[in-house]
């Protein structure tokens, strides 16, 4: 009560006596600086799309690469052949062999299990499948990597003696296990915020559970379904450490997963390992493949974000 | 017989209900699965790791030989790497998430570019963390050319003595490092800033807007303190994130054999994720467990940072309104 209290000069004291035009300065001065922070985030668009696009220009400005070659040629060897041939769909091959292998074990699983969690699991499973989902997402690549190496890949030439030392197969493995966790966690935010009165609806004409999930939830949060099996998607097209440990070196135009195959961030791995002097065509290729890997996550991303804003369907 | 009996077969009935049970059957093997692999992928890594762990593979170097091999210089780098990483990246993101929530514009121009930035952002996130690598290459190692090449600096500050010693353009150094790793954690951290503030409930800042606060006064005051909780836990997830990162940590340190721990902003340096695939790619048997020991030793720093995470939003984090 005393502070309350107080003699209308003491208030005075213990405000700070600042003139009206300093606070707007500052006040100005904070917006500036926000501001500044925001473009930030701009100009590092523009310098990734500056960097990539320059520098692979200067890649397709040399004597032996052309546009041609690069967009629909079916070879890739900068470093062995005597005539280097820069095509690039055998790295795009690897990269979608990889990821097909991914996605086929983590769109099923990942959805299967979001909707577990989400309409069925009582909520002791609960408690232990979602901590056990969060330690799954906060591993590191280059451990999932290892853990293709020395794990997937013995166990799978057991299984099968055709598998080669890298393979797709289980680099493929490890990334599906990888992108399941962000399959689960978004498929399952996307399934919550079906509103509980289209369920009760379903159970109310007499629907199981399974009808209430396959008929009703899921149909309604099909947008945000699909846009986390885009963001997996784009997640595991990007993926570094694991094809770099697992995959192997060797780019070929195959959709067998069980030889070696290189996808196109191995490729710059290997590049930026040392494996090529600096500013040679081998050295800008890896521009013009960074270049073209920001592009196809672009595009999915700009996909998803398409769907997620445009069929959502909004209840209420 | 009740109507539904007469409407539905009953045959129909039983072959909907044996469907949901397949359906929970598959549910909980799948369940299973995932959390077999869990229990698969910890397990054979401290199988395998433990042989060499022993309290002087943090202080040991990486060595020839397996059972001398340690991760000092990596540790130290990780450390390095990820202050820098942190004292950007949080003012940074904090900033863009307070201009984007609380300062929200009413022009409709404005209102477009405001739409524009969050879209980069989302985009940001799900840009390939090799290719924020190879922008740092170009950004922070070589600046473009602009300053010459890396052997001869064109501007320096300090000596390579001091800690602070700087040279335009960066070349392969910590500072270099963290920046990079700034690039890749900045739109985590806006997201879940965002989040944070987003969580905090208009009352608090019409209340103190009534009491006559300027904009900024609000979120300094009001907004910004209430949401601390949320925004630390998201930040030390994103800071585990850039522990664990190592395919733009590859593009700027290259893999090099380093026996020294950094001294200057300057300096060369490894990571720990950087060190294991070093070993990871070696084809000699016994490094393997030595990647899983170094593994052993990444795992044990993320689930200390996760633990942290899941404390504060524990205890911290209460609902506001």
């Amino acid at each position: 009560m005393t502070a309350v209290a107080a003699q209308p000069s003491q208030v005075l004291a213990l405000a700070r006596p600042r003139s009206r035009v300093l606070g707007r300065l500052w006040e100005g001065g904070v917006v500036t600086t926000l501001l500044l922070c925001g473009a930030f985030t701009l100009f590092i668009t523009a310098s990734i799309i500056s960097v990539l696009f320059v520098e692979a220009a200067k890649f397709f400005s040399l004597p032996d690469v052309t546009l041609s070659e690069f967009f629909f040629g079916l070879e890739w060897n900068p470093l062995l052949g005597a005539t280097k041939h820069f095509g690039i769909w055998p790295l795009i091959c690897g990269t979608f062999l990889v990821t097909g292998v991914a996605m086929c074990f983590a769109l099923p699983c990942g959805l299967i299990t979001a909707i577990f969690l989400s309409e069925y699991a009582p909520r002791r499973l609960r408690a232990v499948l979602k901590p056990a989902l969060e330690i799954l997402a906060g591993i590191p690549t280059v451990v999932y990597g290892f853990f293709a190496l020395t794990v997937i890949t013995p166990r799978l030439q057991q299984i099968w003696s055709g598998v080669e030392v890298y393979n797709a197969l289980s680099a493929g493995l490890a990334v599906g296990i990888m992108c399941l966790p962000i399959v689960v966690s978004l498929s399952e935010d996307a399934l919550q915020a079906v509103p509980r009165s289209l369920r009760e609806g379903a159970y109310g004409v007499g629907g199981t559970r399974f009808d209430v999930s396959t008929k009703i939830v899921v149909p309604a949060a099909l947008s945000g379904i699909v846009a986390a099996f885009l963001l997996a998607f784009a997640r595991a097209v990007g993926e570094t450490m694991i094809v770099a440990l697992a995959a192997g070196n060797m780019a070929r135009l195959t959709v067998n997963p069980t030889e070696s195959s290189q996808t196109m961030t191995a490729w710059m791995v290997q590049i930026f390992l040392g494996d090529a002097s600096n500013f040679g065509p081998e050295y800008l290729s890896s521009y013009a493949v960074a270049a073209m890997l920001f592009v196809i996550t672009f595009i999915l991303t700009i996909i998803g974000h398409v769907i997620r804003v445009r069929f959502r369907e909004a209840y209420q | 017989m009740s109507v539904a009996a007469m409407t539905f077969p009953r045959r129909l009935v039983t072959r909907r209900k044996l469907r949901d049970q397949l359906f929970v059957i598959a549910c909980m093997v799948i369940a299973a699965i995932s959390m077999a692999v869990l229990v698969v992928l910890l397990s054979s890594i401290v199988t395998q790791g433990l042989k060499y762990f022993r309290w002087d593979f943090l202080r040991e170097v990486p060595s020839r030989r397996p059972a001398k091999a340690g991760i000092g210089p990596a540790m130290w780098g990780t450390i390095w790497v990820c202050v820098i990483c942190a004292l950007t990246a949080l003012p940074l993101g904090v900033g863009t998430a307070v201009l984007l929530e609380e300062f929200k514009p009413k022009r409709s121009w404005a209102r477009r570019i405001h739409g524009f930035v969050q879209l980069n952002i989302s985009n940001l996130a799900g840009v390939p963390s090799i290719v924020y690598g190879i922008l740092g290459l170009t950004l922070f190692v070589q600046m473009w050319d602009l300053f010459g090449n890396l052997s001869e600096p064109t501007f320096t500050f300090g000596t390579r003595e001091d800690w602070y010693y700087v040279q335009l353009p960066f070349g392969r150094g910590t500072l270099a490092g963290g920046l990079t790793l700034m690039l890749v954690v900045l739109p985590i951290i806006i997201v879940a800033a965002q989040e944070a503030l987003r969580a905090v409930p208009n009352s608090l800042r019409e209340g103190a807007m009534a009491l006559g606060s300027t904009p900024w006064k609000v979120v300094a005051r009001m907004t910004l303190p209430a949401a601390v909780p949320g925004i630390m836990t998201g930040s030390i997830l994103a800071m585990s994130r850039a522990i664990g990162e190592a395919a733009p940590m590859l593009v700027i340190a290259g893999v090099v054999y380093i026996t020294f721990t950094p001294k200057h902003l300057m300096d060369e340096f490894t990571v720990m994720p950087l060190q294991i695939y070093n070993w990871a790619s070696l084809p000699q048997e016994e490094f393997h467990r030595v990647a899983a020991t170094g593994i052993i030793v990444l795992l044990i720093v993320l689930l200390t940072f996760n633990a942290l995470a899941v404390f504060i939003r524990q205890y911290f984090q209460k609902p506001l309104s």
